[in-house]
């Protein structure tokens, strides 16, 4: 196929795109339903932060990270390193491989 | 003299671990002590629980303890800069790719770019979706769209969304993929900021148009990243999600 | 100068977890009070949320991140976004803290106190009158809870809140549950602090639950604003009605958050207070 075919046909499909565009509705919104969706789960993350005028009775916390390490879920999922850099599952070759050059 | 900047400084040094400030009144030292604690306690655990409550899933990924302490390190360098907490965070991600303890977790920059991503989406302007009659008659080879300032597509150099997924509400474990995603975050009619990993073709027809590409151009180059790439379901996908905010030719 | 006109009833601080049952049921509560800092991104549904609250309530914006009680200029950034946010909801209070929270360019999020001089009233003074003109509005000025005092301060706390409202025009917030934990803190008697202090300023009041602790020399208390308001604050609340007539009194809990339901219930044991004190009360000063 020659570039300018390519082009061609490259337009018409977009023609066609614009066209299913035109006639997709904006997913439907209940304004007031919306905004009472409860901040569970994903949403009070993005959220973020609030403010508070408010003191705690809780005790900073003291440990030295440079001590300490991780034990979350990055112990338990078949992540690429493990803490002593050793490769899981294989999964890090793949990873390291794949990485764009810095 | 003014003597009130002074007390300030010394008031802040002490909340940083230093001697308590001159003219603090209690029954004894011990007592001083507890006292100012409170203070140092208020500052240091609302903040730490503040990075906690941007960045959940690195803390889910790191555990809680060791989080605590991560924040407390963050916290010696990179305090909020304005009252608005919201955006406060922006450089934690260069911070945990840069912290030594760490190093054996390359990946946790990239996540933790998409919670500050999914942050910024989520108090972005608002903006009304396109009128489909714009579109309808639109010259591919001349229009260019406009996305919603919610839009935010990240290249990680790990597969950082899948890995956002595994530690989601409910989700279920499952193996990762190996390899480089991109992201993409934007805020719906709904309110929700939902991430998903876009395709190599996809990536680079949605880098195109957000650079202020046509429609043809973009599509080619989405062809050129990837064979016989087909743009439709995307661009539909974006329109259902009201992220095509304008269409100007 | 607009005066401060939040009706004399019971207000709540608003959560977005309590959006859909506020919308479902708002009896009895005469406004909601936000954050100012927590609606300063551009769009989205905090603002969605706080626009149709605003369309059918009265709204008291409180700001946590002014730092009043701080040396040199107040931020001008953060004074230019709380100009915007007023213009846009057009509340009908707004309140800041007798306290600093930020050092240079950082923000230390929380409020941190300050010795009572002629020094730091000059400052006080400068920075609400430099708020109260860049907002147009009447500001109110908040006493804080406070775990130290310092030997520098040679004005009592509520002589310090009496000169800055008498020099400046602002109205005063009286926070109940702080002055119960200050003289807790403090070893002094919260009805004297009371007794002291100018009632007739008082253009909104506070109410907030707070943590006990325990020193050698007594009770240590933290103003937590996780629990219920303590009966010691009730019993407070309702000499200063008695004596001072209803006044607009927000519940405040920004900690373990309770159901919708818990917190309208505090709100409307403030409403039974607020009720009768109705008839009695000092004139107004404007």
């Amino acid at each position: 196929m020659t570039a300018k075919t390519s082009r061609f046909v490259l337009g018409a499909s977009m023609a066609c795109a614009l066209g299913a565009m035109a006639s997709t509705p904006v997913m439907a919104q209940d304004m007031e339903k919306c905004f009472g969706v409860a901040l569970a789960g994903q949403n009070d993350c993005a959220a973020g932060p609030g403010t508070t005028c408010a003191g705690t009775s809780k005790v900073d916390y003291q440990g030295n990270a440079w001590k300490l390490v991780p034990a979350g879920t990055c112990l338990t999922m078949e992540l690429p390193a493990a803490a002593d850099g050793m490769a899981r599952g294989g999964s890090l070759e793949a990873l390291t491989r794949d990485l764009p050059a810095a | 003299m003014p003597a009130h900047p002074e007390f300030v400084a010394a008031f802040e040094a002490a909340l940083r671990g230093g001697p308590l400030p001159a003219g603090v009144l209690a029954q004894d030292a011990a007592e001083a002590a507890r006292r100012f604690a409170v203070y140092r306690n208020n500052g240091a655990v609302s903040l730490s629980e503040a990075l906690g409550s941007r960045f959940p899933v690195i803390r889910q990924l790191v555990g809680a303890s060791f989080f605590a302490a991560l924040a407390r390190a963050y916290l010696e360098t990179s305090r909020p800069r304005s009252p608005v907490l919201a955006e406060w965070g922006a450089s934690f991600a260069a911070f945990l790719e840069h912290f030594p303890p760490l190093a054996a977790y390359p990946y946790l920059g990239d996540v933790a770019r998409i919670e500050y991503a999914r942050g910024r989406a989520f108090h972005a302007a608002d903006a009304p979706p396109v009128d489909p009659r714009a579109l309808a008659g639109a010259d591919p080879d001349r229009v260019r769209l406009g996305l919603h300032p919610s839009v935010h597509l990240l290249d990680c150099a790990y597969p950082a969304v899948s890995i956002w997924m595994r530690n989601q509400p409910g989700a279920q474990p499952a193996p990762l993929e190996s390899g480089p995603q991109t992201a993409l975050i934007l805020r719906d009619p709904a309110f929700q900021v939902p991430v998903r990993a876009l395709g190599p073709g996809d990536a680079a027809l949605l880098h195109a148009l957000m650079a202020g590409a046509t429609l043809t151009r973009a599509a080619d180059m989405a062809q050129q990243r990837q064979a016989g790439h087909e743009p439709q379901p995307l661009l539909v996908s974006l329109m259902q999600s009201g992220a095509i905010t304008e269409a100007r030719e | 100068m607009p005066t401060a006109c939040l009706p004399d009833l019971p207000g709540v601080g608003f959560k977005p977890d309590h959006f859909a049952a506020i919308r479902a049921d708002a009896a009895g509560i005469g406004f909601f009070e936000v954050h100012a800092e927590n609606y300063m991104g551009a769009g989205g549904l905090p603002h969605a949320q706080l626009a149709a609250l605003r369309a059918d309530h009265p709204l008291s914006i409180h700001g946590v991140g002014l730092s009043i009680g701080g040396p040199g200029r107040l931020d001008a950034d953060h004074l230019a976004r709380l100009r915007r946010l007023c213009a846009r909801y057009q509340p009908e209070s707004f309140s800041e803290h007798l306290a600093w929270s930020s050092h240079g360019a950082e923000f230390l999020n929380d409020l941190l106190p300050l010795p009572y001089t002629e020094e730091t009233l000059r400052l006080v003074c400068d920075h609400v009158d430099q708020v109260q003109e860049a907002l147009g509005l009447r500001m109110a000025l908040e006493n804080p809870a406070t775990y130290l005092c310092f030997s520098q301060s040679t004005i009592p706390e509520t002589a310090f809140l009496a000169e800055v409202s008498a020099r400046t025009g602002c109205g005063l917030l009286l926070d109940v549950n702080n002055v119960f934990v200050s003289c807790t803190n403090h070893r002094t008697d919260a009805r004297a602090w009371l007794a002291d202090f100018p009632l007739d300023r008082v253009t909104e009041i506070h109410l907030g639950g707070h943590e006990t602790e325990h020193l050698p020399s007594g009770p240590l208390l933290i103003d937590s604003h996780g629990r219920a308001v303590a009966d010691p604050v009730w019993a407070l609340f309702a000499e200063v009605i008695a004596k001072a007539g209803p006044r607009p009194t927000l519940v405040e809990w920004d900690n373990d958050l309770p159901a919708w339901p818990v917190l309208a219930a505090e709100a409307a044991r403030a409403g039974q207070v607020l009720a009768a004190g109705r008839g009695a009360g000092l004139a107004r000063a404007s």
